[in-house]
């Protein structure tokens, strides 16, 4: 077996963010890093809206990203610290669209190790030199500099190493020009490792460090060292240094210590400022947990800074300092707004806030004012006894604030991220789709949610009239060459033409110069400021001042077919002849000598734009009834010639010749395109050699059951293709590439650019006798995603066989339940305290739930409707259950009724895990599924992680425990469990059946086989795994065969032989199982692993699905970070061949930009087997053109040919 | 082998134990073993960031907490040692 592993949507999650000039321009940027993938984010000043310029896939593992300029410098550069033991300096080359590694420099061993550097980084404000350091012990400084030609160069890294140091963190002072200084927050474990009384441990001192980098001396040293407090988590910079100029201070110099429930201002030889975080006083929070700052941004202003510091709870603090000099007056703290907690905070210089959330969708925000003069309390280090330092040890009284809505903020833009991906199903629901559906259960918490995904890009209509007939066909156009907008919406009916003119109003004119009363064929602004109209007995040339030339058919002819541009025009008439005209320089057009004869009738015409500074464009394209397609020269020298010709499998409906940018094909120039449409739905599209007129390089794809029209319009400024068959797909570029992906909207009849002042760049449609006037707001985004919210963090989900609604089970860790926080409620008012009841109602989606302490638990059973995109009901559970693993289940003691059975836990402990009781939920369905009705509650004596129907009856991991439960009357009952051998070594996760054997995945020890002997009633493990694996998800592929993925990120198939599985099949009773020795102290036999790749993300769901209607099954994958990804089995032997050797040449070619080894990246754990990385390959079509040429002689193909493969694989698995 | 190379060959081994921590050697206790392990493993699960998500979903905790937690347990992982036999 051999895969070939693609991305269908990249990891959506940000772990880190920052901002900086890396273009060079004055505009702004933000590059954040998706834990394997960075991206470059450009925000629109005008429009607040985020778009992004490239994203690449890194084949490693990103930990830290830093932002730095050199002195004098307008150019900033990205360090990034990952897991390859390399420090990578990365320069955003704006020419190339492409991040450019400036420098790779080696310090050590890669992956995430404890001592190997790459966790944290830190740089000089003045870009002077750059620390990054791993989790303990070994930190390394860079200098950086530059070179006479100004190029950047790095030194050999200076060490600034300390023994059994943990670090927590570490940033850079800005002390101006003097030299170099970082602060590192740290603890020695030396001395409580060596004291058995636990003392030293418990009088650890976590150290605030100075090291300065002499830059005279050129070698680090410690030059001071102070304790902190020990809850210390974060360090932020805080301005200093001044100006040659000006001797103006800039700030104080130092840091600011973020610990728990506090902040610390803190400089060498300065007395301390502390402040406390200010809290909610919310009334189910639990005062004795403490709080921590989880993300920290400093801003600088002319003159002034400010800090913003985001607790885990959300809310955005404005911390000031107020200063005389170097000299800190006071330490101020006020609430500033709350918003999503986050990975990363960025201020832009334009005003804009861009928050990476570590879970959900990612936020621009728009500062409306900073808060300066509001009545938000402030605290002051100034209102507290020594500036709060009176009692370090102690805590500072609480400081409270009431939250609210944003104040200080305006949203201005969100970004989609699927992030965490917690389980998922891929399924055709709704109606008239061919292809299927993801759903996708996201998110964390309140901002939790369901999302159905479906392959297209999103419409927006703006318009939609019902028009008195039913047109064949719609055109816009304008009146003169150099206007800004259409004029004119000209629809062709049966039996006539109707003239719309766009103004104010969108209403019928009359007095156009087009003919009203025969259908039109073509409609072309030509000239300067002349209109045509091509209809079947001729053709209407409207000057500018109403006059018209009109050409008329001879005789007993009709023209059937048109192709016009600003220059030329070509009609075919009904006798298979082609009259050419061409606009001559006083614009007058002229027919052209002779007519060409076909021989078999046209169906098809078209010809490209003219190029800018030609007269005319020297090809035409003729698709005849013969099914063949002719290139035709309009070249003056050899006019009407037949160039070449390319037979079709069936008659053209339509061709379309558009002149487009596609990268891997030519970078600096469009490429002349021919699209063929054919009868039966099928397009083509091939490549016109501009200077022999060969049409070579042709790919098909096929679009629907109707025969396709073509359209060429404009989408975002670009040429693209509008391709109509009984689904409408766009042919686009996107950051040079060419993309093909359908529309979601109503199947299209006919269909045409439109622009007009609300709407410039819109296109205008016809379905059926409506017409709509629509925009498509965002290429590039290939899945269009529905939301449906949900209260807690989907666990899992599964569908019901017959009807169509999804049952899904959500909780939440340290949320206090409904009923649980009710009565809590009660008890205080009864007590006679006061509850605050605007904190409770806070909406939950926006503040979060009041955190509770661990083995609190609040969870619900939804049905929701996915077509109708609703939740139906809700069933709350209470006493502090949450809901694990659910399965609908045919008892076949109730007559096969199906009955739904929730595996729940009370007091749940996760590590290590334990439970009051677990249950088994048995759930009746009533009203066709819309509600449940409970049964009962069977105890168990563990949390029930996996739940399955097997056989009309019940199968549930229980813990540790297999067994196989019935229903009855009271309860379920217990039928079998497994004894035979020692029971499964940590929990059941997984389950999987196929007759009557059971599949099996353990939380840490890989997957077992297990029989089922019914005449002995008895489970028989027969088959196990040779290496433990943290399952996470599993699914079968055949009867031997099962795919998994574990917690480390990597997807595996395993076989078990097929002589085994006869022979366990064969022994009735299982005596013979039972009775086998153990191999390597675990079952009889093991199974082999077939294929192995890390994919990077952590597999929560694998299902087995065909993702284009008729096409091959394949295994779709989601990843907790929002990675969406396919193994697509490969045919044949000879394409194993061809796509491994391109791999191989792609690993030489395309180093990963952190500098990790692909190969060794893909084999993280366990080395690659028998799997292709296609995100690797597919790169290849942004090689430069001599690379490509060269791989694809050593391959014996031509670039086409590769690129044509390429497409292919990932066309013919997923139709994206 | 002669003294002086057993000698040579000691510093540098104490040397390798002194660059890399965690390395073990023919000496180490059960204690130490499992420190060492369980600090490795705390480091892996920072420097992951799709573990940290995990483990914050898991106990619904925010991403920074789960860090902040895991760094403090690299203090001692494992308890106090245990007391040394006196002999």
């Amino acid at each position: 077996m051999h895969l070939y592993n693609l991305t269908l949507q990249p990891p959506s999650a940000v772990t880190q963010a920052i901002v900086g000039n890396f273009s060079g321009v004055r505009q702004q940027e933000i590059i954040v890093s998706h834990g394997t993938r960075l991206e470059l984010l450009r925000p629109d000043v005008q429009t607040g809206k985020l778009s992004t310029v490239i994203a690449t896939d890194v084949f490693g593992s990103i930990r830290s990203l830093a932002a730095f300029r050199l002195t004098g410098g307008t150019k900033d550069y990205a360090i990034v610290g990952s897991d390859s033991g390399r420090i990578v300096i990365l320069d955003y080359d704006p020419r190339t669209s492409s991040f450019v590694k400036l420098h790779q420099e080696t310090f050590g061993k890669s992956g995430s190790r404890r001592i190997v550097p790459g966790q944290y980084l830190a740089t000089d404000p003045k870009g002077r030199s750059v620390m990054i350091s791993a989790m303990e012990k070994a930190k390394l400084v860079y200098i950086l500099n530059r070179d006479a030609a100004a190029n950047l160069t790095i030194s050999s890294p200076l060490e600034a190493h300390k023994n059994a140091a943990i670090i927590h963190h570490i940033v850079g002072l800005d002390v101006g020009f003097e030299n170099p200084l970082f602060a590192a927050l740290e603890v020695d474990y030396t001395e409580s490792d060596q004291d058995p009384t636990g003392e030293a441990f418990n009088n650890a001192e976590k150290m605030l460090t100075y090291y300065e980098l002499d830059l005279g001396l050129n070698h680090v040293v410690r030059k001071w060292s102070e304790p902190t407090d020990p809850r210390a988590n974060l360090l932020v910079q805080v301005p200093g240094g001044q100006l040659a100029s000006s001797e103006r201070f800039d700030g104080p110099s130092g840091v600011l210590v973020c610990c728990e429930d506090h902040i610390i201002y803190r400089h060498m030889g300065v007395p301390q400022h502390r402040i406390p975080i200010p809290r909610r006083r919310h009334p189910l929070e639990d005062p004795e947990r403490g709080i921590i700052i989880v993300a920290a941004v400093m801003h600088k202003m002319k003159g002034a800074f400010f800090f913003l510091l985001q607790s885990e709870d959300g809310d955005l603090y404005k911390v000031t300092i107020e200063h005389e000099d170097d000299e800190v007056k006071a330490l101020k703290i006020k609430y500033f707004d709350t918003v999503p907690v986050a990975s990363s905070l960025c201020i832009l210089k334009s005003g804009f806030l861009f928050v990476a959330s570590e879970f959900g969708n990612h936020y621009l925000y728009q500062f409306q004012k900073l808060g300066d003069d509001d009545n938000e309390p402030e605290f002051s280090s100034t209102s507290y006894p020594s500036f709060g330092m009176a009692e370090p040890s102690m805590p500072l009284p609480h400081a409270h604030f009431h939250p609210r809505a944003l104040d200080n903020l305006a949203l201005a833009d969100e970004m989609e991220s699927l992030d965490p991906i917690l389980d998922s199903k891929v399924m055709n629901i709704l109606p008239n789709s061919d292809t299927p559906q993801i759903f996708a259960a996201c998110g964390r918490g309140a901002r939790s949610s369901l999302r159905m995904l479906r392959h297209g890009l999103d419409v927006e209509e703006s318009v939609s009239s019902e028009l008195p007939g039913i047109p064949n066909a719609v055109w816009t156009t304008k009146r003169k060459e150099d206007d800004p907008f259409d004029s004119y919406i000209i629809l062709s009916f049966v039996n006539g033409t109707l003239v719309l003119s766009i103004g104010e109003t969108i209403e019928e004119v009359q007095d156009t110069g087009f003919l009203s009363s025969a259908p039109t064929l073509a409609v072309q602004q030509i000239g300067a400021d002349a209109l045509l109209q091509v209809h079947p007995q001729g053709i209407r040339h409207v000057l500018a001042d109403r006059r018209v030339n009109e050409w008329r058919v001879p005789q007993g002819k009709t023209i059937v077919s048109a192709a016009t541009n600003k220059r030329q025009v070509v009609v075919a008439l009904s006798s298979a002849e082609l009259v050419y005209f061409e606009l001559d320089l006083d614009g007058q057009l002229n027919e052209y000598q002779d007519r060409k004869a076909m021989g078999s009738t046209v169906l098809a015409l078209s010809v490209g734009e003219v190029p800018e500074g030609r007269q005319r464009t020297p090809y035409l394209a003729v698709g005849c009834e013969d099914q063949t397609v002719r290139i035709i020269s309009l070249d003056p020298e050899s006019t009407l010639e037949t160039i070449s010709l390319q037979a079709l499998t069936a008659p053209p409906s339509a061709i379309c010749i558009a002149d487009m940018l596609d990268a891997s094909i030519n970078k600096t120039q469009p490429t002349m395109f021919v699209n063929i449409g054919l009868q039966n739905g099928v397009l083509l599209r091939t490549v016109l050699d501009p200077i022999n007129g060969q049409l070579t390089d042709t790919r098909t794809r096929f679009l629907g059951t109707r025969p396709i029209r073509l359209v060429r319009v404009q989408i975002h400024g670009n040429p693209a293709i509008l391709a109509l068959s009984s689904r409408s797909w766009l042919n686009y570029t996107h950051q040079n590439l060419m993309h093909f992906t359908p529309l979601i909207f109503e199947n299209l009849d006919y269909a045409w650019s439109f622009s007009a002042e609300l709407s410039p760049e819109g296109l205008i449609g016809i379905a059926g006798s409506v017409l709509r006037i629509f925009q498509i707001p965002k290429l590039g985004t290939k899945l269009k995603q529905d939301t449906i919210p949900l209260s807690y963090t989907p666990r899992k989900f599964i569908s019901h066989p017959t009807n169509r609604y999804f049952y899904l089970i959500e909780g939440d860790h340290r949320v206090l339940g409904e009923d649980a926080a009710a009565k809590r409620l009660d008890e205080m008012r009864q007590r006679g305290k006061m509850v605050d009841d605007n904190m409770l109602d806070l909406p939950p989606e926006v503040f979060g739930r009041p955190k509770a302490p661990a083995g609190t638990w609040a969870s619900a059973i939804r049905i929701i409707d996915p077509v109708e995109a609703k939740t139906l009901s809700m069933i709350t559970l209470d006493s502090n259950e949450c809901a694990f693993s659910l399965a609908i289940v045919p008892f076949s003691a109730r007559g096969n009724e199906l009955h739904l059975v929730v595996g729940t836990a009370a007091d749940t402990f996760l590590a290590p895990r334990s439970c009051s009781s677990g249950f088994l939920r048995t759930y009746k369905f009533t009203e066709d599924g819309t509600g449940l009705e409970l049964l009962h509650k069977t105890e168990t004596d563990d949390v029930p992680l996996a739940l399955m129907a097997f056989q009309g009856r019940l199968v549930a991991g229980v813990g540790k425990a297999l067994r196989i439960y019935d229903i009855g009357k009271k309860k379920l009952l217990r039928k079998v469990e497994n004894k035979a051998r020692a029971t499964f070594s940590t929990a059941i996760v997984t389950l999987n059946t196929q007759g009557s054997r059971i599949i099996v995945g353990d939380m840490q020890e890989s997957i077992s086989f297990v029989a089922y002997k019914a005449p002995e009633n008895r489970l028989l493990v027969f088959a196990d795994d040779n290496q433990p694996r943290w399952i996470t998800a599993t699914t079968m592929v055949d009867y031997t065969t099962i795919a998994a993925g574990d917690r480390f990120g990597n997807i595996f198939v395993n076989r078990l032989d097929p002589k085994v599985s006869e022979q366990v099949d064969d022994d009735p009773t299982g005596a013979g199982i039972l009775h086998e020795k153990g191999l390597l102290m675990g079952a009889p036999h093991k199974t082999k692993m077939l294929a192995h790749f890390h994919i990077g993300d952590l597999v929560t769901s694998i299902n087995k699905v065909s993702l284009v209607a008729g096409g091959r099954e394949v295994l779709l994958y989601t990843g907790l970070h929002g990675t969406i990804g396919i193994l697509v089995p490969f045919v044949s032997k000879e394409d194993v061949d061809f796509i491994s050797t391109l791999e191989q040449h792609m690993r030489t070619e395309q180093g990963s930009l952190v500098g990790r080894d692909q190969l060794s990246w893909r084999g993280y754990y366990t080395p690659v087997k028998s799997v292709v990385d296609g995100d690797l390959c597919e790169t290849y079509a942004r090689l430069p053109g001599t690379k490509q040429s060269a791989i694809a002689g050593e391959l014996d193909r031509t670039v086409g040919e590769v690129l044509k493969k390429l497409e292919q694989l990932r066309v013919t698995a997923s139709g994206f | 082998m002669s003294s002086e190379l057993r000698y040579t060959a000691n510093t540098q081994l104490e040397h390798l134990h002194a660059r890399y921590t965690g390395t073990g050697h023919a000496d180490l206790t059960k204690y130490d073993w499992l420190t060492h392990q369980h600090r490795d493993t705390l480091s892996s699960i920072v420097g992951h960031p799709t573990l940290t998500s995990y483990l914050a979903i898991a106990d619904g905790e925010s991403i920074g907490r789960v860090k902040f937690e895991m760094t403090e347990r690299m203090l001692q992982p494992c308890g106090p040692p245990p007391r040394k036999d006196e002999d």
